[in-house]
């Protein structure tokens, strides 16, 4: 097997004298959907923000296509072609959609950015009628979605994807989902998905990790992850 | 009428000179949050660095045509100004972010006293006198005895400032270094997230506001062809009551304020009293923070998070 695209290994992240990560150990191999799953205050957007270099680890290693980016400046890892779509989306609310979708092209130079905005268009129709009004007008859902292109304009090799289910409605969120899926197969995008939707995280990746108080617990394939009787008593039930 | 109209072209000068400043402040409040306190101070190095430049250019080097004097000190000006901030920001801000809200703010006023401090011991304290560049002026009208006139630096100074204005408007709404800018202004860490050198935006923000700034000190100098190291409090103090006049964090507003605080500090000498314009300009920002908070043309806040 060869080396995984994203490798994290032996990661701390301290937030103060507060310990969030004690020692994570995880893969994301080209062309996989991975998920990370784990109730609130888990750690897993710490290990999403720490992938970026936003806190760096204090302890252990993140090497990304080989090359090690522990201690690089988050401008610097996201120019790796890594993009995020973050917690919270943060969209830059006095930015018009289509500023923003200019914001997401910027490491990527703009050569293909007409390009990019067809197939963003296709994906996320809504994004076209919305294209001249603010980010900070828009609906949840709509955020979502431009957060999401936002992080596709760069033509990323890994897209990190921060709870896109949040507050949304399950038909929105069946329609992030099924445009996720869409990208790893046609494209062969790899996805690192960190949810508290844990039904439809497992059903998407193919393998997912499940963190407990900053460590990580728990790894298998989605369907096998979703058969543990200790994944459904804790993220399941009732859930579905 | 005829009183009207000249104080009318005059505040609108002076208000071009704090608009030009005030933008400085509104900018780097903007994208860190901070009001930099030694920005008037490089407004007064800047008008040192003119005074210097034009001496040299007419006296040395000797060109005689003065339109190209005043384009060749303004480049100068802005380039060792910008100069001056970005190694201003470097040394007395970039360390202290992260740090508690006042401190660079302290930092800030540090810097002020030792601009103004090193500029007095480096030219003296006296006023630094410099010959009329552009002493030809336009009578408009003329009744009783009374003529009302528009100066050929007037003109000077409002087209600088306009077409100044439209460029930096192009700038910041139109160019990928703008749209960085706004980026960071709104989210610091998204925008990092995307892969912009947010460091860099900010240092660039800094060179900008002080390269305006810097047009602003060689107009002033045209204007009253003297200034002294102590010259950076007074407008700097105006031109920052100009920027939350008009809402600071807003560029239109900066302008905005600028040429009201213009307007009103000159209708203010022509019509009531001389001594009192600092006073009636600051009672109008009183009057008008206790209405607008925000100032004139704040943001509203109704973006959803």
């Amino acid at each position: 097997m060869s080396a995984p695209l994203l490798a994290v290994r032996g990661v701390e992240t301290f937030y103060g004298n507060i310990m969030a990560l004690k020692g994570v150990d995880m893969d994301v191999n080209e062309g996989e959907i991975v998920t990370l799953i784990g109730a609130n205050g888990a750690g897993k957007s710490t290990l999403m923000m720490t992938i970026c270099g936003a806190p760096q680890a204090r302890a252990g290693a993140v090497t990304f296509a080989g090359k090690d980016i522990t201690r690089l400046p988050t401008h610097e890892i996201m120019r790796l072609k890594i993009a995020q779509s973050p917690e919270g989306r943060r969209i830059f609310p006095r930015m018009t959609v289509y500023e923003n979708l200019q914001m997401g092209a910027a490491v990527e130079g703009g050569t293909h950015f007409e390009a990019d905005l067809e197939r963003m268009f296709e994906m996320f129709p809504r994004l076209k009628e919305r294209i001249g009004q603010r980010g900070g007008t828009l609906s949840g859902g709509e955020q979502q979605m431009l957060a999401i292109a936002r992080a596709l304009m760069s033509r990323p090799r890994l897209l990190l994807l921060d709870e896109p289910s949040l507050g949304l409605a399950p038909l929105v969120v069946r329609q992030i989902f099924e445009a996720i899926r869409t990208l790893n197969q046609t494209e062969g995008l790899t996805v690192f998905l960190v949810e508290q939707n844990a039904y439809h995280a497992l059903k998407l990746a193919h393998r997912g990790y499940v963190m407990v108080n900053g460590r990580i617990t728990l790894s298998g394939t989605g369907t096998e992850l979703l058969a543990r009787p200790e994944v459904r008593a804790a993220y399941l039930e009732g859930g579905r | 009428m005829d009183i009207f109209l000249q104080q009318l072209i005059n505040g609108l000068t002076l208000g071009s000179i704090y608009g030009l400043i005030a933008i400085g402040y509104t900018m780097v409040f903007g994208i860190i949050g901070m009001v930099n306190f030694a920005h008037g101070d490089v407004f007064m190095v800047s008008a040192f660095i003119g005074l210097i430049c034009v001496l040299l250019l007419t006296t040395v080097v000797g060109i005689s045509s003065i339109f190209l004097v005043l384009a060749i000190t303004l480049v100068v000006a802005m380039l060792f100004t910008g100069l001056t901030s970005w190694a201003i920001e470097r040394v007395a801000y970039r360390p202290l972010r992260g740090s508690f809200r006042l401190a660079p703010m302290i930092s800030a006023i540090g810097m002020s006293i030792f601009l103004s401090n090193f500029v007095q011991v480096a030219q003296g304290p006296r006023n630094k006198p410099l010959p009329p560049l552009v002493p030809d002026v336009i009578v408009l009208m003329e009744r009783n005895g009374y003529q009302v006139t528009l100066a050929y630096k007037q003109i000077i100074i409002m087209a600088v400032t306009a077409g100044l204005l439209f460029g930096f408007w192009w700038l910041v709404q139109k160019t990928p270094l703008g749209r960085a800018q706004r980026a960071c202004e709104q989210d610091r860490k998204m925008a990092a997230l995307l892969g912009i050198n947010v460091d860099r935006t900010i240092s660039l923000t800094f060179v900008i506001g002080a390269a305006l700034a810097a047009v602003a000190g060689v107009m002033y100098l045209m204007y009253y062809g003297v200034v002294n190291f102590a010259d950076g409090f007074v407008p700097g103090v105006k031109a920052f009551t100009a920027a939350v006049l008009g809402g600071i964090g807003s560029l239109p507003g900066a302008v905005l304020g600028g040429l009201l605080i213009g307007l009103i500090e000159t209708f203010w000498s022509a019509y009531f009293s001389i001594e009192y314009k600092d006073v009636a300009a600051f009672s109008i920002l009183v009057v008008v923070l206790i209405f607008m908070p925000q100032g004139l043309l704040g943001r509203p806040e109704v973006e959803k998070v």
